[in-house]
């Protein structure tokens, strides 16, 4: 066994420390080491966006990350999304359109329409059906969903102008 | 995974005495997406990865009109195809950047990993063919130049001897009346590999009407990634609405395509599709000098 790495990183905008081995992944040192079980493995192989987080403002898929990786950076996860007492535009949006069902796909959605509408916060269903093309849900259908995030952009531009 | 140490050298010269320490028991780590996951399934058993983004000259990222592109190795295609100039004076290069994999493939993904990944299907080479990019190698012993059509050898294979890795690469100046295209034929919309690739460049007279030079590159139908030479060389002094010319080109890049048969293609449809997909991407490049 190789030796264990210390990493020093912020994770929803939170100094933390860890020990992981070299090749343990963003997605595995979340996970087991931190306990932060928001981004779900489904294909551990970069095809279907459970994992997604954001890494220095950008989208990844954390499963293609090593954990050793982030030592400097910056990580916002789902557990970063709401607030107290409060649930991101984005979740809300999600609830009002029932654009989940068994739920292991949408952390991965809300980090991915999150990093969308931070750049893009007037999209189109083309840019949201484009961008989402990388998160694979298997129960809700994806119009539910396309629906959630364009209503987000909505509600968050109108928050923004009030 | 197997376990494996991690590194993170500063310097070439440190990362290039990291790999030469361990020869084909370390590999550099660029964006992850290849490499991480041949790791995870067990193709690949290492004892050490390299992590090159630590590394400024992997991370150049610069673009002068007159100097051309300097594209370090580690830089994710996001940053390619978000920089307009960029876009705007390497459309094939946007292209191409911009349908490998999906929005957080692409936010890790290198132009430099896809090269070096040397699968025959990477879809940034062909445009790298045809917009003449060169490699810059390091090594233990300095830096050396190859051109991107030599650097692939075989599928997963490149020029790159231990001790060695892909530091940039180098795109010269778009020449005045060029312009480029890529495109692949995928039965999905997103998310696929190319069952065929085919990239194109042409360099037009001032009147935007006769072909002055033309490259055509191929992905998916050889072992590596193919620069069509004849197929090219035989446009030079055509008009650019001249149909026939286009065909002939086609029909030569068919010519030196050598596919297999798979689960995304047969032979016989790689070659055709070639055909097709060589037409519409001497076209596409043609069609955009006329609108610049
Ligand atoms: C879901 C998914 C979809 C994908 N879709 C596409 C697609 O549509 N088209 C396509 O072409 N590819 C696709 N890929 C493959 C992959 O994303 C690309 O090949 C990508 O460009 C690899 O770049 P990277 O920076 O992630 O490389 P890495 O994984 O870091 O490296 C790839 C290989 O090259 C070596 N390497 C990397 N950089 C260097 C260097 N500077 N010097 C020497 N060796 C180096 C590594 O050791 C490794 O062997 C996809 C992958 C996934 C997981
Ligand atoms: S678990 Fe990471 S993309 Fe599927
Ligand atoms: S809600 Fe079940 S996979 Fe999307």
């Amino acid at each position: 066994m190789a030796d264990k790495v210390h990493v020093k990183t912020v994770i929803n905008g939170e100094a933390v420390e860890f020990l992981c081995e070299p090749r343990d992944s963003l997605l595995e040192v979340l996970r087991d080491n931190l306990m932060l079980t928001g981004a779900k493995e489904g294909c551990n192989n970069g095809n279907c966006g459970a994992c997604s987080v954001i890494l220095n403002g950008r989208l990844v898929n954390s499963c293609l990350v090593l954990g050793a990786e982030i030592e400097g950076k910056e990580v916002e996860t789902v557990e970063g999304l709401a607030e107290p007492n409060k649930l991101h535009p984005i979740q809300d949006a999600f609830l009002e359109n029932a654009a989940l069902q068994c739920g292991v796909c949408t952390p991965g959605f809300l980090m991915a329409a999150k990093a969308l509408l931070n750049e893009n916060p007037n999209p189109t269903e083309h840019d949201v059906r484009f961008w989402l093309a990388g998160n694979l849900c298997r129960c809700t259908g994806y119009d539910k969903i396309v629906r959630a995030v364009l209503d987000a952009a909505e509600t968050m531009s109108t928050e923004v102008n009030a | 995974m197997r376990a494996f140490e991690y590194t993170s050298p500063k310097t070439v010269s440190e990362a290039a005495d990291l790999l030469a320490e361990k020869g084909d028991l370390a590999r550099v780590l660029a964006g992850g997406t290849d490499l991480i996951v041949q790791v995870r399934e067990g193709k690949r058993h290492l004892e050490r990865i390299v992590d090159i983004k630590d590394i400024p000259e992997a991370n150049v990222l610069s673009y002068d009109p007159q100097a051309g592109l300097h594209l370090g190795s580690a830089v994710p295609c996001y940053k390619i195809y978000g920089d307009k100039a960029i876009s705007a004076a390497f459309p094939a290069l946007a292209d191409s950047t911009h349908i490998i994999g999906g929005t957080a493939i692409q936010g890790r993904a290198a132009v430099g990993g896809n090269l070096c990944n040397a699968s025959p299907a990477a879809d940034t080479i062909p445009a790298l063919i045809v917009l003449e990019a060169t490699c810059i190698i390091a090594g233990t012993n300095g830096t050396r130049e190859i051109p991107v059509e030599q650097f692939c050898t075989a599928p997963g294979i490149t020029v790159l001897q231990n001790g060695e890795f892909l530091e940039s690469l180098k795109v010269p100046a778009p020449k005045s009346n060029s312009s480029s295209f890529y495109l692949r034929f995928i039965p999905r919309n997103e998310m696929d590999i190319a069952v065929v690739g085919a990239g194109a460049s042409v360099v037009l007279d001032d009147a935007k009407e006769s072909i002055v030079s033309a490259r055509i590159a191929l992905a998916a139908v050889a072992p590596t990634p193919l620069f069509a030479e004849e197929a090219s060389v035989l446009l030079a002094g055509r008009a650019a609405s001249d149909e026939s010319a286009i065909e002939e080109a086609a029909e030569a890049a068919k010519t030196i395509a050598r596919p297999i048969s798979d689960m995304r293609g047969s032979a016989e449809q790689r070659v055709h599709l070639v055909g097709v997909l060589t037409k519409r991407a001497l076209n596409g490049a043609i069609q955009r000098v006329k609108e610049s």
